[in-house]
C-alpha cells in the first residue's frame, strides 16, 4: 500500500505503516469475536473450545427442534415485520410532510421525532411498562410492536428525509398540473423517487426491532419472548452450543441486511453517476 | 374541472393576489402538518407519554396519604418542634385499624419504610397489637405503649414528609441525599448513600470507553478515508459488520472468548504463556472491551465522514510551504477533524451512558451502570419512585449532552443504529 502519493519522506512512510498496522489490529479486533464463535455451532462436542473434536449440526438440529428457540425466532419475525411496516408508513408521511413544512417549530419537531434513537433503551422501556401494564399492553404483541416502531421510525424519517432533500420538488407539481390525483401523483412519481430511502430505511428499522432485548426484557410476556431475548436468558444461565447456533442463525440474518444496504448504496451512486 | 377552476378563480379575482398566495400557504402548511401529526401522536402515546409517566412517578407520593388519610390531614399544621397532639394519635389509631380492615397497610409501610428503616416493623405490631379504637383522651398513651417509636418525634416527621403528593425523596435519594428530622438537605446514609458511586462508575466507564473507542478508530478512519474508494468501501465492510451484528451476538462471542476456558485464555496457556487462566471477564476488563467493541463503529463513522471532507490540498499546501509532516498534521489536519472527533466522541458517551445488555452480562457486581439499578428497582424490589427518579438524573444527562450534539452536528444528517 505504499502508493499513496504524498508519502515522500521516510517519517511520513512509518507513521503510514504505524496506521496500517494499528488499523488491521483493530479490524480484527472488530471481526475475529464474530468469526471466532461461528466455527463453535458446528462442533459436535458440548464444550465451546478450540480444537473441535469434530464436525456436527447436532445444535443447529437442537435449535430446530426446540419450541423454545422456534418461537422465539418466530416472534422476533412477527414483531420485527409488523413494526417495520408501521415504522415505513408513519415515517414516510412524517418526512414527507416535514420536508414542506416551514415554520419555526421544525428544528424542536425534529428532535422530539429522533429522540427515541437518543434516550436510554432502559428509560424508554421503564417508561412503556408503567403506562401499558394498566391498559393491558405489556405481554402482548402489540404493545411490542408499537414500542419498537417508535424506536425504528426515526431512522425511516431519516432515510427518507434525506432522498427528500435531494427531491425536485416540481414534479409533483408538474404530476398535479397534469392531473394526477394526490394520491395517483404520490404513487407514480413521489414513491418511486423515495424508495431507495424508504427501503434502507426498512432495513434499519427491521434490525432495529430484531435486535432490541432491553423492552422485551421488560414488556415481553413468556408468549412473546424474541431471539434475542432467549438469548440473554441463555447467556445468563449457562452458554450452551445451542446459543452458539443462534448467533450465527442472527448473524446471517445481519449479513443478509447489510448486503441489501450496500447493494441499495451501489445502486443509488450508480445513478447519481449516470444523471450528473 | 377546467370550469370549475375558472369559477374559483372568478370568485376570487377581487382577493388581491398577495393574501390569496398566503392563503394558500397556509393551507399547504396545514397540509403538511397534517402528514406529521399521526407519527407526533403516535410518539405521544409510545414515547414522550411513557416517559412523562416515569418524571411524575419520581415526585409522586400519595401511597401515605391514601392509607392513612386522617393522619394526614391531622399533622397537616403540626409545626414538627414537639411531639404531635392527642387528635394525631386518635387519628392514626383509626387510620391503622380502617387500614388492618382493608389490607392496605403494606402500601405505607413500604413507602415509609424507605424513609425510615424498620418503620415497617412499627406500623404491624402497632396493627397487630390495636385491638379496638382506644377510649378518648387515651390514644397517646395507648399508642406509646404498644411501640415507644410513637413518642419520638422522627417516626412523625417520616409521616409528615411521606404525606405528598408530591415529594422531592426520591430524587434527593438519587442523589445520595435525603431530609432531616427539621426538613434540612443533608447527606443519607451511609448504607443508603450508594448511587453517587453509580453515577461517578456510569461516567467512569462510559468515559474510559469513549477514550479506547477515539485511540483504535482514529487511524481506521483515517486509513479509510485515506486509501482510494475501492478499497476502503472494501474495508469498510470489517466495520460495518459488526455495526449490523447482533449485540446479543456480540456479548456473547466475547464471553466465550475471555471466560476461564475461553479461547483467549486456551490459547496463551497452549502457547505456555500462562500457567492459571486470567480473570478477563466479569469485570472491569470485560466491560471496557465489550462496551468498546460494541460502539467501535459509532466512533469510527463520523470521524470518517469529517475526514472524507478534509481537501488534501491543505496538506499539499502546507508541504509546499516548508511545513513538516508533523507540523502540518498537527496544526492542518487535526483541527479538522475536530468536529468529527467531537461528534463521534459525543455519541459513544452518550450511548454508554445509558448501557444495560453488556454490563449485566459480562460486568460484574461492582460494574453494573445506572442503568442496571434502574431496571433492579423497577422489575425486581418494585421502588418505582427510586427507580424513576434514577432514571430522571440518567435522562437529563443524556439529554443535555445529545444538545450538545444537536448543535456540533448541526446541519448534518444524523444516522446509526443505536444498540445497548
Amino acid at each position: 500500500m505504499s502508493d499513496n502519493p504524498s508519502l515522500r519522506t521516510p517519517s511520513q512512510r512509518i507513521a503510514w505503516t504505524a496506521t496500517i498496522v494499528i488499523s488491521t489490529l483493530v479490524f480484527i479486533f472488530l471481526i475475529a469475536p464474530i468469526l471466532a464463535i461461528m466455527p463453535l455451532s458446528f462442533s459436535s462436542g458440548s464444550y465451546l473450545t478450540y480444537p473441535l473434536p469434530g464436525l456436527s449440526l447436532r445444535w443447529y438440529d437442537d435449535f430446530i427442534n426446540s419450541p423454545r428457540w422456534m418461537t422465539s425466532l418466530k416472534n422476533s419475525m412477527i414483531i420485527g415485520v409488523a413494526s417495520t411496516l408501521l415504522s415505513m408508513v408513519l415515517g414516510t408521511l412524517a418526512a414527507l410532510g416535514l420536508a414542506q413544512w416551514k415554520s419555526r417549530l421544525k428544528p424542536l419537531v425534529l428532535a422530539f421525532v429522533l429522540s427515541p434513537v437518543v434516550v436510554p433503551g432502559v428509560i424508554t422501556a421503564v417508561g412503556l411498562y408503567f403506562f401499558f401494564a394498566p391498559i393491558g399492553l405489556t405481554g402482548s404483541y402489540l404493545g411490542l410492536i408499537l414500542a419498537h416502531t417508535a424506536l425504528a421510525t426515526p431512522f425511516v424519517v431519516i432515510t427518507v428525509g434525506a432522498t427528500l432533500q435531494s427531491f425536485d420538488t416540481n414534479l409533483a407539481r408538474a404530476a398535479a398540473s397534469l392531473g394526477a390525483s394526490p394520491l395517483d401523483a404520490f404513487r407514480r412519481v413521489i414513491l418511486p423517487l423515495i424508495l431507495p430511502g424508504l427501503a434502507s430505511g426498512a432495513l434499519f428499522a427491521f434490525a432495529t426491532s430484531f435486535d432490541e432485548v432491553v423492552i422485551v426484557l421488560f414488556m415481553a410476556g413468556p408468549e412473546q419472548r424474541t431471539l434475542p431475548r432467549e438469548m440473554f436468558s441463555g447467556i445468563r444461565e449457562n452458554i450452551s452450543p445451542t446459543i452458539t447456533a443462534a448467533a450465527v442463525i442472527l448473524t446471517t440474518v445481519s449479513v443478509i441486511l447489510l448486503a441489501t444496504m450496500e447493494g441499495l448504496r451501489r445502486r443509488n451512486e450508480r445513478l447519481k453517476g449516470s444523471s450528473a | 374541472m377546467t370550469a370549475a377552476f375558472l369559477t374559483g378563480a372568478d370568485a376570487q379575482i377581487e382577493m388581491p393576489l398577495k393574501r390569496r398566495l398566503r392563503r394558500a400557504e397556509r393551507a399547504r402548511q396545514l397540509k403538511a402538518l397534517a402528514l406529521v401529526l399521526p407519527l407526533l401522536l403516535f410518539l405521544l402515546f409510545t414515547f414522550a407519554g411513557p416517559i412523562a409517566g416515569m418524571l411524575w412517578r419520581s415526585v409522586d407520593d400519595r401511597e401515605v396519604r391514601q392509607v392513612l388519610p386522617q393522619t394526614v390531614a391531622a399533622l397537616a399544621d403540626w409545626d414538627g418542634k414537639d411531639l404531635p397532639d392527642e387528635k394525631a394519635y386518635a387519628a392514626l389509631a383509626s387510620d391503622i385499624l380502617a387500614a388492618r380492615a382493608s389490607g392496605t397497610m403494606a402500601i405505607a409501610a413500604k413507602r415509609l419504610n424507605y424513609a425510615l428503616n424498620g418503620f415497617r416493623t412499627i406500623l404491624t405490631s402497632t396493627a397487630r397489637n390495636l385491638k379496638a379504637a382506644p377510649e378518648p383522651g387515651t390514644a397517646k398513651d395507648t399508642l406509646g405503649k404498644i411501640n415507644p417509636a410513637w413518642r419520638e418525634r422522627t417516626t412523625w416527621t417520616t409521616i409528615k414528609d411521606a404525606s405528598g403528593p408530591v415529594t422531592g425523596f426520591y430524587l434527593l435519594a438519587a442523589l445520595d441525599l435525603t431530609r432531616n428530622a427539621d426538613g434540612a438537605i443533608v447527606a443519607a446514609a451511609p448504607d443508603q448513600a450508594i448511587y453517587r458511586n453509580v453515577f461517578t462508575r456510569t461516567f467512569i466507564i462510559s468515559l474510559s470507553v469513549t477514550v479506547l473507542c477515539l485511540i483504535l478508530g482514529f487511524p481506521v478512519a483515517y486509513l479509510l478515508a485515506t486509501l482510494p474508494p475501492g478499497r476502503s468501501n472494501l474495508l469498510m465492510i470489517f466495520v460495518l459488520l459488526p455495526f449490523w451484528t447482533s449485540l446479543l451476538v456480540r456479548t456473547c462471542a466475547w464471553i466465550v472468548l475471555l471466560q476461564s476456558k475461553g479461547v483467549v485464555n486456551d490459547s496463551l496457556h497452549w502457547l505456555g504463556i500462562i500457567d492459571e487462566p486470567l480473570r478477563l471477564i466479569y469485570n472491569r476488563f470485560g466491560v471496557c472491551v465489550a462496551m468498546t467493541h460494541v460502539l467501535l463503529p459509532f466512533m469510527i463513522l463520523p470521524l470518517y465522514s469529517s475526514m472524507k471532507a478534509i481537501s488534501p490540498a491543505y496538506m499539499r499546501a502546507a508541504a509546499s510551504l516548508g511545513a513538516p509532516p508533523v507540523t502540518a498534521f498537527l496544526r492542518i489536519y487535526l483541527p479538522q477533524t475536530l468536529p468529527g472527533i467531537g461528534a463521534g466522541s459525543l455519541l459513544v458517551f452518550i450511548l454508554a451512558l445509558g448501557y444495560y445488555i453488556t454490563p449485566a452480562l459480562v460486568g460484574g457486581a461492582a460494574d453494573q451502570m445506572i442503568s442496571y439499578f434502574i431496571a433492579l428497582y423497577t422489575t425486581e424490589t418494585a421502588n418505582w419512585g427510586l427507580a424513576s427518579a434514577l432514571g430522571a438524573v440518567l435522562l437529563l444527562a443524556t439529554l443535555l449532552l445529545a444538545l450538545v450534539y444537536g448543535k456540533l452536528v448541526q446541519g448534518q444528517q444524523v444516522t446509526g443504529g443505536m444498540k445497548n
